[in-house]
């Protein structure tokens, strides 16, 4: 008998873990529904998406390219909701990342190289994290809902990044041929993160991204600072009335999602653009939450996710190639995904109370 | 900075900050509704940008305006009713369900003017009504009494709110059902149908704020027009205090300061227009830093309500 009860747990387990997982062929038979009603094949649209983003070497390594970025703000969301609250600030906090590599890796631009590239790195992950720092703290210390302090951050940041790009940090030489593009000049060499791939955009950066999941997950659940962040998230008053310092630990979860953000936003300039420019961050803060939801806010779980993901971005391109259909398609079926999988929360959540009231 | 001071310039700022107030009044006052009732309907933004493009298509292809309006309404009710059933029925962390709600506007919205339209069209939307006695006031009448119909009705809507709120026996229910689910379902209150409605009703005006810029103050359809003035909407409804007449005074400090920022540019006056643009979005995050008082916040806000829990 206990085995049998041990395999229906087992079983149980295995729903909960899958059903997430629905949401997506849900989402796509919806978004089938679509395609046909707008006249093209959906068979032939989605054979377009799935060979443009795994069929060959420069799907895949676009692909990779793209999760690089979605895996390092997931890492950010993951560390943000386990500790009970919600970052949507990852658009802004990739640019102010961005932004502050950029300008120290071309302001120290004489620095040797095993210098200048981690610091580039770490001044972008302070530039997110003190961008995610300031809702975390006006949260901690006033109540300021981090919701809508992250989503107005997210706008400061374009135009601080608009200012920045057309004024004091234009590339000289958009001046000199008076295009005037907004952008900033060429990172020095030294910085730019060496391509694991010949003639594709894949770097080092994703290699990067996947220990420091590991490292994001051994610090949640292996460290006591991890612990407590779990704690708040799980059970704010428990929390509370175990000792730990509710308020600190979320401005913590916050610095540290923003730091990851921001890290993201300094990968992609060093490793893809090799210069900050406008729409650097293209919607992957947004994205990088889908992706984590999808992971079910476990940075190990974030790693597949992230490249199912970024194979979409790269899809929906190769879609709107094949079978002309925007692929705005496809943002409007990730918003899809993020429905159902909050949605299909509640079985997990059901099964969890009946666990508790029948033992 | 002395130009900026003149009579003609000064009544220009209130006449477009009274304009610029329309949307986010709508948006705003509708999902003061759906947070009295304690669903969090984040996802506004997206039903905002569905509601402007349903708006526009429909007024375009009819030559009906309101035929748009009625459209962009439409559109947003069922917007709000997929928010309602994900966050109410299946009891959805609304914080995320929200951003998908908006991802999926953002999208289909897009996708749709893509596929249906594709290029900028303009359209003859609702035009200023002066009126009349009102309207001749010097000065003060023509900046206040001589918009178009959605301007008027965005202001209406908020004494009408407040009423609807606080006089109604719907409204004690509205507030009961944000304040104690539990306790007003004991006295026979359906939580879930005044939650449905609200969330309803707060997509319905969103869908109107969508319209109100696409076919009565901008006149044409952007992919993500609304940039983001959803979000501030919801911003507003904690600003203020969650009721209509403190929607208002957020609403129109908001939109002076974005009326502001647009004759500071107009006029050529030597701030970075960068920096003039990022003056709202400043002033949200401080106004929320000293405005807000967490006791006025529903106390059921972002809670789902399940019956025979406690």
């Amino acid at each position: 008998m206990a085995d049998r009860a041990g395999v229906k747990r087992v079983l149980n387990r295995t729903l909960e873990a899958l059903l997430p997982l629905l949401a997506v062929p849900v989402a796509f038979l919806i978004g089938a529904v679509m395609l046909a009603a707008l006249g093209a094949n959906p068979l032939e649209a989605y054979g377009a998406m799935l060979q443009g983003a795994f069929g060959d070497k420069s799907g895949i390594t676009q692909t990779l390219v793209k999760a690089t970025p979605l895996l390092l703000v997931g890492l950010g969301v993951c560390i943000a909701f386990r500790g009970g609250v919600i970052n949507i600030g990852g658009e802004g906090q990739i640019i102010v990342g961005a932004l502050a590599a950029t300008a120290f890796s071309i302001g120290f631009k004489d620095m040797p190289g095993w210098f200048l590239l981690p610091m580039s790195m770490i001044l972008g992950a302070l530039g997110g994290a003190v961008w995610g720092g300031i809702p975390g703290v006006l949260k901690a210390k006033l109540g300021v809902n981090e919701i809508l302090s992250t989503v107005m951050m997210n706008a400061i940041a374009v135009q601080f990044s608009n200012y920045l790009l057309r004024g004091p940090m234009i590339d000289p030489k958009e001046i000199e041929q008076g295009t005037r593009i907004a952008q900033s000049a060429l990172l020095p060499k030294a910085v730019w993160l060496t391509r694991l791939v010949p003639q594709t955009l894949l770097h080092s950066g994703a290699i990067l991204a996947v220990i420091l999941a590991v490292l994001v997950y051994i610090f949640l659940w292996r460290t006591t600072v991890g612990y407590r962040i779990r704690a708040v998230g799980l059970n704010r008053d428990a929390a509370r009335y175990a000792g730990i310092k509710v308020p600190y630990y979320q401005a913590l979860a916050l610095i540290l999602g923003g730091g990851f953000a921001g890290l993201a936003g300094a990968v992609e300039v060093m490793g893809v653009q090799h210069r900050m420019m406008e729409n650097l961050a293209s919607g992957y803060g947004f994205s990088g939450i889908v992706a984590a939801l999808f992971g079910a806010l476990h940075p190990l779980g974030s790693i597949p996710a992230s490249v199912l993901f970024g194979g979409l971005l790269v899809g929906a391109d190769k879609m709107q190639r094949a079978v002309q259909v925007p692929s705005s398609l496809i943002d409007a079926l990730l918003g899809l995904v993020v429905l159902f999988v909050v949605g299909s929360q509640i079985w997990s959540r059901w099964r969890a109370r009946r666990r508790e009231t029948h033992g | 900075m002395g130009e900026l001071f003149t009579l003609p310039v000064l009544l220009g700022i209130i006449y477009s900050g009274i304009r610029l107030a329309t949307p986010y009044l709508f948006a705003a006052v509708g999902e003061t509704f759906a947070q009295r009732s304690g669903v969090l309907n984040l996802g506004v933004d997206g039903i905002m940008l569905m509601g402007a493009y349903s708006g526009f298509y429909v007024g375009m292809k009819t030559g009906n305006i309101w035929l748009g309006l009625l459209a962009a309404a439409v559109v947003g009710i069922l917007m709000g009713l997929l928010m309602s059933v994900i966050s109410i029925t299946f009891q959805a962390e609304q914080g995320i369900s929200g951003i998908g709600l908006q991802l999926f506007g953002l999208g289909l919205s897009s996708l749709l003017f893509k596929t249906t339209l594709g290029g900028v069209e303009s359209i003859n939307g609702f035009k200023p009504v002066r009126i009349p006695l009102l309207a001749d006031i010097p000065y003060v009448g023509e900046v206040l009494f001589n918009h178009n119909l959605l301007v008027y009705a965005a202001f209406l809507l908020v004494p009408l709110s407040a009423w609807f709120l606080n006089k109604t026996t719907f409204g004690l229910k509205i507030r009961a059902v944000g304040q104690n689910p539990q306790a007003a379902d004991t006295l026979g209150v359906n939580v879930t149908r005044v939650r449905y409605f609200c969330v309803c009703l707060g997509g319905m005006l969103a869908g109107i704020a969508g319209a109100s810029l696409s076919i009565a103050l901008i006149n044409l359809f952007q992919e993500n027009m609304t940039n983001g003035m959803g979000f501030i909407a919801v911003a507003l409804v904690y600003f203020g205090g969650w009721r209509p007449y403190g929607v208002l005074a957020g609403a129109l400090l908001f939109s002076f300061v974005n009326a502001l920022q647009l004759w500071i540019q107009v006029l050529g006056i030597n701030i970075p227009s960068d920096f003039a643009i990022m003056m709202p979005y400043v002033l949200t995050i401080l106004a929320l830093a000293f405005a807000t008082k967490r006791a006025q916040q529903p106390a059921a806000l972002t809670k789902p309500f399940e019956r025979g829990e406690n």
